[in-house]
């Protein structure tokens, strides 16, 4: 039939739908037989948990802000009448308070893993790019989502971080006052973030879409960081990777669990259950733990522009690591000195989320210099240097070479080729 | 039209740089759609500026009888906390003797202050780092060494004339455009 799409679907409701707009095809191809590399390790969940997790994220805000009140007068009381009065409002809150942290445990594992197996080596610079974007997205939504109960640390975190851009000569202080729609954080500041907290999520919803676009067109990475080179190296995706994601979720869930139902405030504030006071700063303010490498980063810089621009900078590099980023070899396991330098990043931003949360003085100021030299140290010169004089490992053959020569490696195999290490088993 | 049926192919690189006339329409037709887009652009983002109920709001009456020598007050002008402070000779003699000090900000206390009234000090109370409302009001807060006000969020120190005189804040605590109407009132705004 001209016109038509020829769909593969046995069922005629599905076969009459497909026909007409090739949803189900698609699906298929994508999260069906989708070509898949064979060798994923338990890093590789990390994609679909967030993905997860901004559906919860998604799910839940949208039942909270049919009981919460947008008003620099009501908001804290309206948050309180969700904890104590709505129906399962404690539950919701709760959920959507603590999946905004295990939003940012899931992206930051997801973001090391792509660092650690340079997976934003060419073909895959605008994937990670888009992934860069997504992060500068969610910080802007959870930051604008913490002001909203209007307890203290809401109000005086939306003060701290609205003044950052003051920082900017000339134009700074007209950008704060349009920022806050008036001379200080108020009402106005409130309703405007409400509505965007709503809106950029959806915005997030998008950008995803073409991160996922982006990855279906390179294809995965691996753990060996070698490209896959024919059918002997791939399973379909489903049901391989629906099932190893499955397995992921229920462990990310049970920890999500965890938190909600026996230690639903402990990454919280205490002073965010005081109603905001625009007379009185609370003695110690830090962000939430997600933001503390950045304040850390904000905070080692004696000069105001200067740790701003610092701060930005140290997402921004993010953005340039695919060029920074010498090495012809992906992943770290074939890079003996990137994969110690790799850890010592890592320690440098765990240093930094500590600092982040302890007062500006003493060996804190000392730690967080010496962390925020080596961050940038880290990615503007060893990144570049490095690839130029470290001696890779010698890489394996294929994928599927590599996995069947260790066997226990990437587990057991399913499928023609794995017939020989379930010999051995 | 003459010239796309004359050349029915006008290559965009063909020939060099031929100017046609289709090109002139195209850049007028983009440039009136930029301004157009701008023109719904900016009602949009110019809503987000201060509102007039909000810039009507901006003036605020003191009564300084109640504040004796050595005691300060805050009152709220524009949403934001307004420091009134009484200052005792003392104050104002370190504040005048800090004058010639090489300061991060450079002021004269005399320059902060109306003339003949030099023991009123008004600055609006929000630290010019990033925000925090400094402590030093009330007098058993801490004022920092320089027996001001000190900023409990980075550590920035304000002198007696509200002047920074150490840590990250880049400039002195602004003074609020204000006038005496009388000698025990005033107005700021
Ligand atoms: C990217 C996804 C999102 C993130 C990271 C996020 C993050 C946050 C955070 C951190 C809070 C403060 C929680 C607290 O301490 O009380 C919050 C509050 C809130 N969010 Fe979201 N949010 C997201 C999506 C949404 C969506 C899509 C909606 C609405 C459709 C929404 C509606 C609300 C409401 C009404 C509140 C105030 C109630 C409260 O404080 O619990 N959120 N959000
Ligand atoms: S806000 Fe006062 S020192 Fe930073």
């Amino acid at each position: 039939m001209a016109g038509l799409h020829k769909s593969e679907f046995e069922n005629p409701v599905i076969r009459w739908v497909d026909s007409r707009l090739p949803i189900f095809t698609m699906m298929q191809k994508e999260y069906g037989v989708f070509p898949t590399p064979r060798n994923f390790n338990y890093l590789w969940n990390f994609g679909a948990l967030a993905m997860v997790n901004l559906v919860i994220m998604i799910a839940t805000g949208i039942f909270l802000a049919m009981n919460y009140t947008p008003h620099a007068t009501m908001a804290f009381d309206s948050v309180e009448r969700i904890m104590r009065d709505v129906n399962f409002g404690w539950l919701l809150r709760y959920v959507h308070a603590n999946g905004g942290s295990m939003f940012f445990i899931v992206v930051y594992i997801h973001l090391a893993r792509g660092l650690y197996y340079g997976s934003y080596k060419m073909p895959r610079e605008l994937l990670w790019i888009l992934g860069v974007v997504i992060l500068l997205l969610m910080m802007a939504t959870a930051f604008m989502g913490y002001v909203l109960p209007w307890g203290q640390m809401s109000y005086w975190g939306a003060t701290v971080i609205t003044n950052l851009f003051s920082a900017f000569p000339l134009v700074g202080d007209y950008i704060v006052t349009w920022l806050w729609g008036g001379f200080s954080v108020d009402n106005a500041t409130l309703n405007r973030f409400f509505s965007l907290h709503y809106l950029l999520p959806f915005v997030l919803v998008g950008v995803v879409f073409l991160h996922i676009a982006a990855l279906h067109i390179t294809g995965s990475n691996n753990p060996l960081g070698i490209e896959v080179k024919g059918p002997q190296d791939t399973l379909p995706f489903h049901p391989y990777y629906t099932i190893k994601d499955s397995v992921g979720i229920c462990v990310y869930l049970i920890v999500f669990a965890l938190l909600v139902f026996f230690a639903p405030n402990y990454l919280g504030h205490a002073d965010n259950y005081i109603p905001a006071n625009p007379l009185v700063t609370p003695a110690h303010i830090v962000p939430e733990w997600y933001f503390l490498p950045f304040y850390a980063i904000l905070r080692s810089v004696p000069d105001k522009l200067g740790g701003v621009l610092l701060m930005f900078g140290s997402i921004g590099v993010l953005a340039l690591v695919p060029w920074l980023d010498t090495s012809p070899v992906r992943s770290a396991r074939y890079r003996p000195v990137y994969r110690i330098l790799f850890w010592v990043l890592v320690l440098a931003c765990a240093v930094l989320l500590v600092c982040g949360g302890k007062p500006p003085e003493g060996i804190w100021v000392v730690l967080s210099r010496v962390a925020t030299a080596y961050y940038f140290l880290h990615f503007l010169v060893i990144l570049p240097v490095l690839g130029k004089f470290e001696r890779p490992l010698p890489l394996p053959e294929s994928i599927s070479r590599a996995v069947l020569a260790d066997g226990g490696g990437g587990g057991p195999l399913p499928g023609g080729a794995a017939a020989k290490p379930m010999e051995k088993a | 039209m003459a010239e796309s049926a004359a050349a029915p192919h006008p290559a965009p690189h063909s020939g060099g740089a031929e100017v046609t006339k289709r090109d002139f329409l195209k850049l007028v037709a983009g440039a009136g759609a930029a301004v157009g887009v701008g023109a719904i652009v900016w009602p949009m983002i110019d809503s987000m500026n201060p509102a007039a109920d909000v810039l009507a709001l901006s003036s605020t009456t003191v009564d300084l009888s109640p504040i004796v020598a050595g005691q300060a007050i805050t009152v709220v002008w524009r949403g934001k906390p307004v420091f009134v402070r009484h200052r005792t000779p003392t104050e104002i003699e370190e504040a005048r003797a800090a004058d010639k000090l090489r300061l991060p900000d450079p002021a004269t206390d005399a320059s902060r202050v109306k003339p003949g009234h030099d023991q009123w000090l008004i600055v609006v109370g929000i630290c010019t780092h990033l925000g925090c409302v400094p402590l030093g009001n009330r007098s058993t807060e801490v004022r920092g060494e320089y027996g001001g006000w000190f900023c409990p969020c980075h550590g920035s120190e304000y002198d007696t004339s509200g002047r920074v005189r150490r840590g990250p804040a880049p400039a002195n605590l602004p003074v609020p455009p204000y006038a005496f109407e009388g000698d025990t009132k005033i107005k700021i705004g």
